[in-house]
């Protein structure tokens, strides 16, 4: 599903190069569940990123379905966003005037669907989320985890094979963030794959699969043993 | 995403920053209300001033004399001669001396316009006698000390009594009111037609110290020869001045003409200038539009990263302009509409607003609201998505 080849992003400040990515190979398939962890800085954002088309590499090749990411247009990019992919970010990134069903219908809208269609979808997904009953709700009257909750129904709503999370747990305290996992193996159960960033090594341990990664190389790629 | 949605998107985005979206139109408001405003008053007033020149007299060719020689070599006979030569052409011709003396009548006076003519200036220019009696041919004769007063200076300095046999100060010299004038307009208001006097022209030349007569109006035989009558009027004069320059005919046709053009020019020029009130109001809205898209880097940011198109960010920022300034226009027509009826009951004008002026505004507005919506609707559509993610 998710293929990567000899990714470089490096950033030119003045004299001094970072390499956020420093020649990055990975091969995922599909229904893998990936926990990609690493020191802070060493990055894991800039790699989950890139293969949610959201930034382009310095150099390398990307491809996603079999598609080359770096070759095509950004409508083709921002359709691909739309349907393949659902984001979930640390920061919840909802959108304060919109309650959370508007929230949730959102990618949907970009979609084109037609009302009765984004509503039965976004009420399905929030519902999943167990959300239901606070679908007119703005996001700030609800608490950190019912946010990512609503983050979570907006990833799924459009049903992507692929769900990025970027510590999604990272602003939540221990049990919400085993709550959020439980969804997310939920979702992995259904035939989603998932990668996941996180700095906690239990949550980690969930995964299938890690990748370790440390000043923007892979410093380590493992199975995660059954337990 | 249908336009539709766009549309909702920025309702919403509008009404949850009501304060500033309003101070946004008010540009367009003001600017569109003045359009209004300015063009409205300026056509409803070249409306009352062809109701008014039509009123004035049907088949009326006015003549002016304007070199020293010719004033000397033409006299009213010269031109009653004219007249009694070519009966095909002319009715009858009347002299006009113009004065703007003091009257006085008992204790009160005011100033008004004096018309010193004969007994034909009645027929040509429309100027009816209600009651009374005309100025006639023997008044000029004698020099006879007596006036034709409008139905404003009847109202006003004799209110509720007949004024036929009354005396009159006009410039100091008692005159006796023998004639008053029909009422030419509905208000009858002060310096509007109805607020004048009319007296032999003869008394006038003494009065007013002005022997020269300058200004005549003839009346055409009838409304077919009336262009043919002011052709013949200068071709007479021609030959008797031998001077293009030493006088103007014009007919009622001409004059509408004059009129127009000058309004015509008068309403480009205001409405230019309140034109500009409204391309300042664009140029607030692109600045908020601006200013809206710094602000909502990180919705930009989101909705790119779940999937919005550049094309549905750029609509939804030009829509959201868009919804602005035609909300604006739209109350700009209003306050236009109804600052038209009340400056025209201030100056008792009967306005109407043409469509053609509200299409035109609601027309301008969207073109203002495409036109700087685009910048800055381009610019969010621009942004890098996780740049945009980034910005706090
Ligand atoms: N826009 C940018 N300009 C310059 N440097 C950048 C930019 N974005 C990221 N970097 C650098 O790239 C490196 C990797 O950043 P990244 O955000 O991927 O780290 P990370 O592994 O996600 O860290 P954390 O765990 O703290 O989130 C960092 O050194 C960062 O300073
Ligand atoms: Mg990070």
């Amino acid at each position: 599903m998710i293929k990567i080849e000899n990714m470089y992003k490096i950033y030119k400040m003045g004299d001094n190069e970072v390499r956020a990515l420093d020649g990055i190979n990975i091969h995922i398939l599909k229904n893998e569940f990936v926990a990609i962890v690493g020191p802070s800085g060493s990055g894991k954002s800039t790699l989950i990123n890139m293969i949610g088309c959201l930034d382009t590499p310095t150099s390398g090749k990307y491809y996603l379905d079999g598609i080359d990411v770096s070759r095509i247009n950004e409508n083709k990019l921002a359709d691909i966003r739309n349907r393949k992919i659902g984001f979930i970010f640390q920061s919840y990134n909802l959108l304060a005037k919109l309650t959370v069903l508007e929230n949730v219908e959102l990618p949907l809208i970009y979609m084109g669907l037609s009302k009765s269609k984004r509503h039965a979808l976004a009420k399905d997904a929030i519902s999943r989320v167990g959300l239901s009953g606070r679908e007119n709700h703005r996001p700030n009257q609800l608490s950190g985890g019912q946010q990512q909750r609503v983050a979570v129904a907006r990833a799924l709503v459009n049903n992507p094979s692929l769900i990025l999370a970027d510590e999604p747990t990272g602003a939540l305290d221990s049990k919400t963030g085993q709550e959020l996992l439980a969804m997310l193996k939920d979702i992995h159960s259904n035939g989603n794959t998932i990668v996941l960033i996180t700095h906690d090594k239990e949550i980690a341990q969930n995964a299938k699969r890690i990748i370790t990664i440390r000043d923007g190389k892979i410093h380590q790629d493992s199975e995660v043993k059954a337990q | 995403m249908s336009i539709f949605q766009a549309v909702k998107m920025s309702l919403k985005s509008i009404s949850s920053n009501r304060m500033r979206s309003f101070l946004t139109m008010l540009g367009i408001i003001i600017g569109v209300a003045a359009v209004i405003i300015m063009v409205s008053l300026v056509q409803s007033s070249t409306a009352q001033i062809k109701a008014q020149m039509e009123s004035m007299g049907t088949n009326m060719i006015s003549v002016m004399l304007t070199g020293r020689g010719s004033v000397r070599n033409l006299s009213i006979n010269d031109m009653q001669k004219l007249v009694d030569d070519n009966t095909d052409y002319f009715l009858s011709v009347a002299p006009v001396l113009n004065g703007n003396p003091t009257i006085k009548a008992g204790t009160e006076n005011d100033v008004t316009s004096l018309i010193g003519t004969n007994q034909h200036y009645s027929s040509i220019n429309n100027a009816e006698v209600e009651f009374g009696r005309n100025i006639t041919e023997r008044d000029c004769l004698n020099r006879s000390k007596i006036v034709v007063i409008g139905k404003y200076i009847q109202n006003r300095f004799f209110p509720g009594e007949n004024p036929i046999g009354k005396e009159m100060k006009i410039s100091g010299q008692v005159f006796t009111v023998v004639g008053v004038l029909k009422a030419k307009t509905t208000t009858i208001a002060q310096s509007s037609q109805d607020d004048r006097i009319m007296i032999p022209y003869t008394t006038a030349q003494r009065l007013l110290r002005n022997t020269a007569i300058r200004s005549y109006s003839f009346q055409a035989a009838n409304a077919e020869v009336a262009e043919k009558a002011s052709q013949k009027l200068e071709d007479l004069l021609l030959k008797l001045l031998g001077d293009t320059n030493a006088y103007r005919v014009m007919n009622q046709a001409e004059m509408l003409e004059s009129v127009q053009s000058i309004t015509g020019t008068m309403s480009l020029m205001l409405g230019g200038i309140a034109g500009i009130s409204l391309l300042v109001g664009g140029i607030g809205i692109m600045n908020i539009m601006l200013v809206s898209v710094t602000e909502r880097t990180r919705e930009i940011g989101i909705r790119k990263a779940i999937g919005a198109r550049r094309s549905s960010i750029m609509t939804q920022f030009l829509i959201e302009s868009i919804v602005i300034t035609l909300l604006g226009g739209a109350l700009g027509i209003l306050f236009g509409i109804a600052g038209t009826s009340a400056i025209g009951k201030a100056i008792s004008l009967k306005t109407s607003v043409s469509l053609s002026v509200i299409a035109l505004s609601c027309g301008v507005s969207i073109a203002t609201g495409v036109f700087f919506g685009w910048y800055p609707a381009n610019k969010a559509s621009k942004l890098n998505p996780i740049e945009a993610l980034r910005f706090e």
